[in-house]
């Protein structure tokens, strides 16, 4: 399986923040297991990075490879949505723990 | 920046605003500035950071939803702003929030705005901004579908913007020129400082107007005001922007071109003076501008002769016909002549015109024959806007200036309305005598000095005009006013 790269922006040290980047390390983890890699950039702190990105609403995850790059606003609390607009092929068996589709 | 109602303002450098602003914006303060489609408000925000630094020396910061940071370098290049050398320099910053097309991210869960406040914060203290600009609020609606949400952030983002201490403006879309305030409806309860911007087609003209609606804790001056877009100087307030005090008043008095004319005004109208003639067609206006022209050139003085409804022709061969040469007076460098008509620009943009013509050539004189003719082009309060901000930029030069006019009906046209302005008002104008058609002149007005109250018959013949003794019958010469019965003993 090809590796995955995501880039996720959230502003400050905030339970959404903290919320957005565990749930996204749960659905590749369980979508994605060992195949991914994930890079967490605080927009109030490289506020250069964001302004690359043009990013205006946080937290946002944007998928830097593969290509294209797909992008998601939110704290992504539905992890199975989250995976399906990230492009992440589904797999067999059963959602992530709490999760529905 | 000036003090003025206990409220700090930051002066925009827009021309014209700042005096309906009494200052400027309250400084340190967002203000949200309104208006439809076309209306201006892009400009007002890039204006408004642009002339800070070329004006006042304050760094700005640009947000922009709606237009891509190049599309506005390009229409800066336009009124001569150099966005490019202002970045390089850190005077100018964007923050580029415009949407590429199609670009619509999805969302899952809750969500904020914090990487934009992030940016927007770290563009204000990375140049030491004291004005940023944000175009638009609309924009950022459209973007996500959280509207609660976005309203929330937008009050976050207001706040944000006081407490970093920056003057700013926040654009906002309207969806009728005269319904509510804006579209969303709420922006207006969350911002203390409110101007709209208004183009509306009337009697099937663009006109457009800027208001202040409310400066919390300070004085503004209320209504709208008349504006307009010049492709050089951009937003100009009229008459506003044109209205500078006079100091003197010239006493040095100059001819009108006829010294029997000179004598009824008391030997000659004052330098600074605005000469306001009401004629009939075929009265003599033309020729009178002309003598008046004549006059300037003789003195080896510079004027500005501006003909409507006429060509430069025509005017030409009139002129020739009463022995005056226009060519070799225009070779002579003494006279520039502009004859065209009124349907060919806006009346804003033939004010504008005049008013750059007059800053290149400075003239000692300007005639403008056929001011009537606008009025085809304009509502009645358009023009008489133009003419009294026309009145400011001659006054303002000591310009001896010339307005012919047709009469019009009623005593409350523009053109009527005009003579107020005026310094010294004739009408000329034909009167039946028994068999015959013949001209009569009287001076209605004049300004500081005194005047001859006769109506005087008027001939004119191929040296031009002649005045003449008092028409011996009671004529109604003037519009709306009463005829006195005649005195038996006379």
């Amino acid at each position: 399986m090809a590796n995955y790269s995501f880039r996720m922006y959230v502003a400050g040290h905030t339970r959404r923040s903290q919320a957005a980047e565990e749930n996204l390390r749960a659905l590749c983890d369980f979508y994605l297991p060992g195949c991914h890699e994930i890079e967490v950039v605080d927009a109030t702190e490289q506020p250069d990075l964001a302004e690359e990105e043009r990013v205006l609403a946080t937290p946002i995850v944007i998928r830097t490879s593969p290509l294209p790059g797909y992008r998601v606003i939110g704290d992504l609390s539905d992890r199975a949505k989250a995976a399906f607009l990230l492009g992440i092929p589904e797999v067999d068996g059963p959602a992530p723990e709490g999760q529905t589709l | 920046m000036t003090r003025g109602a206990g409220v700090e303002r930051t002066a925009t450098g827009i021309s014209g605003f700042d005096d309906i602003a009494i200052g400027g914006l309250p400084t340190g303060r967002p203000t949200l500035v309104a208006g439809t489609t076309g209306s201006g408000k892009t400009l007002f925000s890039m204006e408004f950071l642009a002339r800070g630094i070329t004006g006042f020396g304050d760094p700005g910061v640009y947000v922009t939803f709606d237009e891509t940071p190049d599309a506005l370098r390009r229409n800066a290049h336009s009124l001569g702003f150099d966005m490019e050398t202002w970045e390089a320099d850190g005077t100018w910053m964007f923050v580029d929030a415009s949407l590429e097309a199609g670009e619509q991210t999805p969302t899952v869960g809750t969500y904020d705005l914090g990487a934009l406040m992030a940016r927007i914060e770290h563009a204000v203290r990375r140049i030491g901004a004291r004005r940023v600009s944000l175009d638009s609020l609309g924009s950022v609606f459209t973007r996500f579908a959280d509207q609660d949400l976005v309203r929330r952030e937008l009050y976050r983002l207001a706040r944000l913007l006081d407490s970093l201490g920056v003057t700013s403006v926040l654009t906002t879309e309207r969806d009728a020129d005269y319904n509510g305030v804006t579209r969303q409806g709420v922006e207006e309860f969350v911002f203390d400082n409110v101007v709209i911007l208004r183009s509306v087609m009337r009697d099937e003209r663009r006109h457009r107007t800027i208001e202040i609606v409310k400066f919390r804790g300070t004085t503004h001056r209320t209504g709208e005001w008349l504006f307009t877009i010049d492709p050089e100087d951009g937003l100009v307030i009229i008459p506003v922007a044109f209205l500078a005090p006079r100091d003197r008043a010239s006493r040095e008095r100059v001819s009108t071109g006829n010294a029997e004319l000179d004598a009824m005004v008391g030997g000659g109208v004052f330098r600074d003076a605005v000469v306001l003639l009401i004629g009939s067609y075929g009265g003599g206006k033309t020729l009178t501008a002309l003598q008046f022209a004549d006059a300037a050139y003789r003195a080896g003085e510079r004027c500005l002769f501006h003909a409507f409804d006429v060509t430069r022709g025509q005017l030409g061969r009139d002129a020739a016909g009463w022995d005056l040469d226009l060519d070799v007076m225009e070779a002579s460098g003494l006279l520039r002549v502009t004859a065209t008509y009124p349907e060919v620009a806006s009346v804003e943009d033939h004010f504008l015109r005049i008013r750059r013509d007059i800053a290149e050539f400075a003239p000692a004189r300007l005639v403008i024959d056929g001011l009537s003719a606008l009025e085809r082009r304009a509502t009645p309060r358009t023009l008489l806007d133009i003419v009294v901000a026309l009145g400011g930029v001659v006054r303002q030069r000591e310009i001896t200036t010339l307005f012919t006019s047709a009469p019009t009906s009623g005593s409350t046209t523009p053109i009527m309305e005009t003579a107020s302005i005026a310094d010294v008002t004739l009408v000329l104008r034909d009167v039946e005598g028994p068999g015959e058609v013949r001209r009569a002149i009287a001076v209605l007005q004049t300004r500081g000095s005194a005047h001859d109250h006769a109506i005087r018959e008027v001939t004119i013949d191929g040296d031009g005009m002649h005045i003449g003794d008092p028409f011996p019958e009671i004529l109604h010469l003037l519009p709306d006013t009463p005829v006195l019965p005649r005195d038996p003993e006379d």
